[in-house]
């Protein structure tokens, strides 16, 4: 009974939101609230920060829209794109370098310090090589994975288990069988992280291209906002592209299960 | 026939960075013979000669360097001000767990966002100027200053924080003496990351809205159509960013001279 009392005391004192929640909320609240006295305190020009009301109008109208979702496709398949071309060379260029310690020597160092330059400084060159058509997009994303991919690839290939490959050359496995059956399973948490660095920077690599120059594409229709100054549209655009970028990102970790890594 | 460390065959004498160096001649000298024998059009891919011929005029007449210093302080607005409000943020969410609690997955979430696609948002808010592009630096390279700024202070080692309660140390002293020494190597990988995200966002902005130093010398030559002096401006930046990263690198190995 006394145990029964205890239980029903230390459940009843649990609070029924927690003070994380509490503060988010309040957090949230203030800079909704902030940002409405700065739309309607005139301090500002007009629009630069529009009304929530505004904003949520122009969210409703983008979304019902099919417009949007055509636009949307074609950035999609364009990163889609980029991400299988860049992802596929990345992983076979990675699983090279991380294979054979001599290669890795001679050319590592040079995707390790091209990997962090900025790739939007390409487009001139894949306008010329590409067109000016969804071709230089997609290669400006595939540059952009590519490197990513490849240099987790080749760091997670060294980090795989001797003891597995051994096993594998033991059974005197293929080259072809070692890639399939030992090399990629033991590689899975790499690749994926690879993938995950390489959609983000896939997906800004494409988008960046398509603001400077297109007639299609989110890229297209944020630049179109600017030149419009249509401010509230471009906020909805920002806020829905933030949201599926956030969403793709924890989704590839997700599926590649990064999650459940413990950190060292 | 020799096998290297990781089982596989290779030359026994030859050092692998010279094989490196000798298979980019050899492919920029297959280039070289393919467009002028005009196996690829020169009007799509200039010559490797001319573009190295073009390097002195695209020093000297678009004047590079003062468009280097120009990126060059702009950068380094932005590394100020991450440095200091990134370390604040992230010793105030350290110190205030509930905060850290609440904002951490946001912060994170701030980091995996595509915030340059912001740039026409900010050119609308700062205008057409240096102030766009140094807050497109600074916010997009602020998450991973905040993040390990909290990580290094979150693994300050108990011991260190045990001997400053010995010595009866104020909270202010404690921090000061103990906590951001601690994690200052941590918190210095932070800035490094920051200061490389900041760079790339800079030369990027700089190319996309056509102000500033070096991106937009990439957009001003692409857009004359002088593409030997384009791939040379490529060329310059790609440097130019490669020894910013080493540069990072080294600092970040004398701050960490164990690992």
């Amino acid at each position: 009974m006394a145990t029964t009392d205890r239980l029903t005391r230390s459940v009843a004192a649990e609070p029924l939101v927690s003070p994380v929640t509490l503060l988010r909320i309040a957090i949230i609240l203030a800079v909704l609230a902030i940002w409405e006295f700065l739309a309607h305190s005139g301090w500002l020009y007009r629009d630069v920060v529009p009304s929530l009301f505004a904003i949520g109008k122009a969210l409703y109208d983008l979304l019902s829209h099919g417009d949007y979702y055509f636009n949307l496709g074609v950035t999609a398949a364009e990163i889609g794109t980029a991400l299988l071309i860049g992802g596929l060379s990345g992983l076979a260029v990675g699983i090279l370098l991380g294979a054979n310690r001599f290669l890795s020597k001679a050319f590592e160092a040079y995707l390790y310090y091209l990997g962090p330059t900025p790739k939007i400084i390409f487009f001139p060159v894949m306008i010329m090589w590409f067109g000016v058509g969804p071709g230089s997009k997609i290669a400006l994303g595939t540059l952009s994975c590519f490197f990513p991919v490849a240099l987790s690839v080749a760091a997670g290939m060294r980090q795989i288990d001797k003891v597995l490959i051994r096993v594998g050359k033991s059974f005197r496995a293929s080259t072809w069988q070692m890639i399939v059956k030992i090399y990629m399973p033991a590689m899975r948490h790499p690749i994926i992280n690879g993938v995950r660095l390489g959609l983000g920077v896939a997906l800004i690599g494409t988008l960046l291209a398509e603001t400077k120059l297109s007639n299609k594409g989110i890229g297209f229709l944020i630049i179109n906002a600017y030149s419009t100054f249509d401010m509230p549209r471009m906020y909805a655009m920002l806020i829905v592209l933030f949201v599926l970028a956030i969403g793709a990102n924890a989704l590839v970790g997700r599926l590649g299960g990064l999650e459940n890594i413990k950190r060292t | 026939m020799t096998i290297t460390a990781a089982g596989q065959p290779g030359p026994r004498f030859v050092p692998p960075a010279l094989v490196g160096v000798a298979a980019l001649l050899v492919v920029l000298l297959i280039m070289e013979l393919l467009i002028q024998l005009n196996f690829i059009s020169r009007f799509i891919v200039p010559p490797p000669s001319e573009i190295v011929a073009s390097f002195g005029r695209v020093i000297v007449e678009e004047h590079v360097f003062s468009r280097f210093l120009l990126t060059l302080s702009e950068c380094l607005t932005a590394g100020v001000m991450l440095t200091v409000f990134g370390i604040a943020g992230g010793v105030l969410m350290h110190r205030f767990k509930l905060l850290q609690q609440a904002c951490e997955t946001w912060v994170a979430a701030m980091a995996a966002a595509p915030l340059v696609l912001a740039y026409p948002l900010f050119m609308v808010i700062f205008g057409r100027n240096a102030w766009t592009i140094i807050m497109m630096g600074f916010f997009a390279a602020l998450p991973p200053v905040i993040l390990k700024t909290i990580e290094g202070m979150a693994n300050t080692r108990k011991v260190l924080v045990n001997v400053g309660r010995s010595f009866n140390l104020t909270s202010t002293q404690q921090f000061w003496k103990i906590m951001f020494p601690a994690a200052l190597p941590t918190i210095f990988v932070g800035v490094r990351l920051g200061l490389i995200f900041a760079l790339i966002n800079i030369v990027g902005v700089e190319f996309l809205i056509n102000y500033g130093g070096l991106g937009q010398l990439i957009n001003d030559l692409a857009e004359r159509y002088d593409l030997a002096g384009t791939y040379a401006a490529i060329c310059f930046v790609i440097l130019v960013s490669v020894l910013f990263f080493m540069t990072l690198e080294k600092a970040e190995r004398w701050l960490r001279p164990i690992d």
